[in-house]
């Protein structure tokens, strides 16, 4: 989470990831950050997130991301 | 039968009278047929098409959904299976899935491409035989069925979304026929989901007056927009659009102010009669236009303009294409070669030029349209590079927030769009590109105030309507911002609320565009 994090400060350093809940429904993060925080998961975490999970409740929150992460990581 | 027509009006008569007289369970079989004898003025073959797209994407669905239930149930029942087992087993029945979803869709995007761009196909290889000098082919007589790129474009999301697994399939082929030709959003959108209208569809709906009120006076402004400024104004437009050797530099801009005006109005206004007339059946549609003229880049006005075949292109083309295994490969690649920085961009990249190129392509066959939508690729790639230099200047001068710099963003932002929305005006794109650059050139600036405007078939009652017309359409959208101006209107005393209807209707009545050769039967999104 720790390493998530960190990185998703430096994607957006002027969000707060530690409370916002709404990193899509207020448009904080776009398309392009999207793909970016996919492809860097991709790196951290050795898993792929596919189209189908690309939905606002998966990236509203840094924590919600971090579940879908180990969501993936347990489906193997 | 199209929007502005009166058989249309005593056609949404008859099926509203209907739609609430009838049981509730049946209601949306009401739709359902009133759908098809609607989709029927258009001409009863052309029924073919969007009957062959409806029952392959159903029959579809429900197989890959059957796959679903079959692969959960197995799994179920050989709890034993080593972790390993299990997931060789889920890949081998998502791959049946995904064969048996990709044949749906290239067989319907088949028929779009043949039906739209064979003609298309037809006159590039005929320039490529003349330049040998072999003899051309001729063309083919085809007769683009009505809103096909749109229902096609909402069948296939169903489809994709039952695939993906976020939506179960629908059992009732019938229930689903009508998902695809709900009559308001089957000339020119928006383009729903499923999960968006599915309820409104099908739940049983009381008569509320108040709801359908307002869809009456959504539908009203809709046909303000319509008929009292795009068709007026569209008189002087394509006056000077049809002579490019007369009306050159000052012209040009005025054109391009013109279609910005005449586009919106015409296209949200018919949005406006689409929802208008879906919320007087009580389903709500998603909205297409959020006061796109207010942005203040190139990319916030894509997140306002067309908003539901934005969201369309980025959930089916964008997102598969950046997340595909050769593309987070070769982010990897890239990143080590490249750079971090180049080596992040480069599947944005490469996903939005594919994204621009089919925006291109959707919205006509011709070079015009793949040079408009690649010229927006470009213009928000070279945003995006810039942003950092944005930043630096913005916090350098101090005017984030200053409400000039806003107004200078705005404007930079509605002229940037107007000369790219060009390409759509001209015949071919490099006329397009000459008469944008007689705009630097040819100095004629004095056309704007020596009398020549009034010699493009619009008169001076003509301007001030159509300024009354915009004026108006500022203020509904400046009120927006706040909330929803029906019930803003609708808080107020009943005095108040009648005389501004009824002034909009008379409006309408007294300055729509009316007669000899005038035609208010089509929209210029009719054509998609």
């Amino acid at each position: 989470m720790d390493e998530l994090m960190e990185f998703l400060e430096e994607l957006h350093p002027d969000v707060d990831f530690e409370t916002c809940d709404t990193l899509i429904d207020d448009g904080i993060l776009d398309s392009f950050d999207i793909i970016t925080i996919i492809s860097e998961v991709a790196d951290m975490f050795d898993v792929t997130i596919s189209a189908e999970y690309i939905v606002p409740e998966n990236f509203n929150s840094a924590q919600a991301l971090y579940e879908l992460i180990t969501y993936l990581e347990d489906e193997g | 039968m199209q929007f502005v027509s009166y058989s249309f009006f005593l056609f949404l008569a008859i099926v509203f009278v209907v739609y609430y007289l009838i049981p509730k369970r049946f209601q949306w079989m009401v739709l359902l047929v009133a759908s098809y004898v609607f989709y029927c003025f258009a001409g009863p073959k052309y029924l073919i098409y969007i009957a062959a797209t409806t029952f392959t994407t159903w029959l579809t669905a429900l197989q890959i959904d059957k796959l679903k239930a079959a692969q959960a149930d197995y799994l179920q029942e050989n709890k034993s299976l080593s972790r390993e087992e299990k997931k060789l087993y889920k890949t081998a029945t998502k791959k049946k899935q995904r064969h048996l979803m990709l044949a749906a869709l290239l067989l319907n995007l088949g028929i779009l491409a043949v039906v739209k761009y064979t003609n298309f196909a037809i006159s590039n290889i005929n320039a490529m035989i003349g330049l040998a000098g072999g003899q051309p082919l001729g063309y083919v007589s085809l007769v683009l069925p009505l809103g096909i790129s749109f229902y096609t474009f909402r069948a296939l999301s169903y489809l994709i979304d039952v695939y993906r697994g976020t939506i179960p399939a629908e059992k009732n082929g019938f229930r689903f026929a009508l998902f695809v030709s709900f009559f308001p959003q089957l000339i020119q959108g928006p383009i729903s989901r499923y999960s968006q209208i599915e309820s409104g569809l099908f739940t049983p709906h009381r008569l509320n007056w108040k709801q359908v009120s307002f869809g009456l006076q959504r539908m009203l402004w809709g046909y303000m927009k319509k008929m009292v400024i795009a068709d007026r104004i569209v008189v002087g437009l394509t006056t000077m659009t049809g002579d490019t050797a007369a009306y050159t530099g000052a012209y040009v801009l005025i054109e391009v102010f013109f279609y910005a005006i005449q586009l919106y109005a015409d296209f949200s206004g018919g949005l406006d009669m689409a929802i208008g007339a879906g919320q007087i059946f009580g389903v709500d549609l998603p909205e297409n236009f959020v006061r796109p003229f207010f942005s203040t880049s190139i990319k916030e006005y894509w997140n306002r303009w067309h908003i539901t075949m934005g969201s369309w292109f980025t959930d089916y083309i964008f997102y598969p294409i950046s997340v595909c295994k050769p593309m987070l490969n070769l982010s990897k690649w890239s990143r080590t070669h490249l750079g971090p920085v180049l080596g992040k961009r480069l599947t944005v990249y490469l996903s939005s030029f594919a994204v621009w190129l089919a925006t291109g392509v959707w919205h006509g066959a011709s070079w015009n349209f793949v040079f408009w939508g690649l010229s927006n690729y470009l213009v928000i790639m070279i945003s995006q590079e810039l942003e950092p230099l944005y930043r630096r200047f913005h916090q350098r001068f101090d005017v984030d927030g200053k409400l000039y710099f806003k107004i200078f963003q705005v404007g930079r932002t509605f002229l940037l769009m107007g000369f790219l929305r060009m390409y759509d005006c001209f015949d071919s794109v490099t006329t397009t590109w000459k008469m944008l650059l007689t705009v630097f050139t040819a100095g004629n600036w004095n056309i704007l105030w020596n009398g020549s405007l009034m010699q493009i078939g619009l008169t001076a009652a003509d301007y001030i309507i159509i300024a009354a017309g915009i004026l108006l359409m500022f203020l509904v959208s400046m009120s927006q911002r706040s909330g929803s101006v029906r019930e803003k209107i609708h808080a107020k005393p009943y005095i108040v609320r009648f005389v501004l209807w009824t002034a909009l209707f008379m409006a309408v009545l007294l300055f729509g565009a009316y007669g000899i050769g005038y035609d208010a039967t089509s929209f210029i999104y009719n054509q998609f």
